[in-house]
């Protein structure tokens, strides 16, 4: 069956795995004059704790209350959900955005310099009903925290 | 120039919260055109960054599973009625918008 799937995929597919090629080309391989800083490695990773390592330096974070995801718990349009972390801790330098059950997990790294709160609202797609994640880097250590969101329509469109 | 992000910067209290849509497809790159069958090539915001008055107050890196017209909004310490929020966007194709709006 596989050697049947190959085949269908080979001839259906030889001018649209041309076209991905391209795509994938343009799109995910950033060049690197755009932007030296983007951090690839996070957001192609396919397993969180790769993804959480590549952004905050190491994959393991210490769960904590003091961190609070505000996402509803039923999200009716996987494709735009609203998600917003606040951190009650000091200090804290970066944040890190993870969706469980999407193919890449990691959604949005913010970096906060001296003087902005921990404090950050955005939206995103969810392609099926799982938790969304906060990391949250603060004096050099991780804190983490989860919220389950029920996702009626999945985010990934077509 | 800046047609693609509305911004909206209020101080209270000595806090400035800063609220902003892009206008932007924030295509995955997994799609398929429904007619054509060819995939749609990924096309996202990569990076945001915010100034106050010149100093960076917040920089994102973005991946493509943020939503169609992103919205982010933040706080930070400080900021006054007058000064300038410029808030800029890049993305993976290399095009990029800004634009500067004051605090209300």
């Amino acid at each position: 069956m596989k050697h049947d799937q190959k085949r269908r995929l080979f001839l259906k597919g030889s001018v649209a795995a041309s076209t991905v090629g391209l795509a994938v080309g343009a799109g995910l391989l950033t060049p690197a004059t755009v932007l030296a800083a983007w951090n690839q490695k996070a957001f192609q990773a396919k397993e969180i704790d790769k993804a959480i390592a590549a952004a905050a330096g190491n994959p393991t974070s210490e769960p904590s209350d003091k961190i609070t995801i505000k996402a509803p718990d039923i999200a009716e349009n996987g494709a735009v959900v609203p998600v917003s972390v606040v951190a009650d801790i000091d200090g804290v330098d970066t944040i890190a955005l993870l969706v469980e059950k999407n193919a890449t997990p990691m959604s949005a790294i913010f970096h906060l310099p001296a003087g902005t709160l921990p404090d950050v609202s955005t939206r995103v797609k969810m392609g099926k009903t799982g938790d969304v994640i906060a990391v949250v880097k603060a004096k050099g250590k991780l804190y983490s925290a989860r919220k389950g969101v029920k996702v009626t329509i999945g985010g990934c469109g077509g | 120039m800046a047609k693609t992000i509305k911004i909206r910067a209020k101080v209270k209290d000595g806090v400035t919260t800063v609220k902003s849509l892009i206008t932007h497809p924030m295509e995955t790159g997994l799609r398929k055109n429904k007619k054509t069958g060819e995939v749609i090539p990924a096309h996202f915001i990569q990076e945001v960054v915010c100034k106050h008055n010149g100093k960076v107050v917040l920089t994102c890196e973005w991946g493509a599973s943020i939503s169609k017209n992103p919205y982010l909004a933040f706080k930070f310490k400080g900021g006054k009625k007058g000064d300038a929020i410029e808030l800029s966007w890049k993305d993976n194709k290399g095009q990029s918008d800004s634009i500067t709006a004051k605090i209300r």
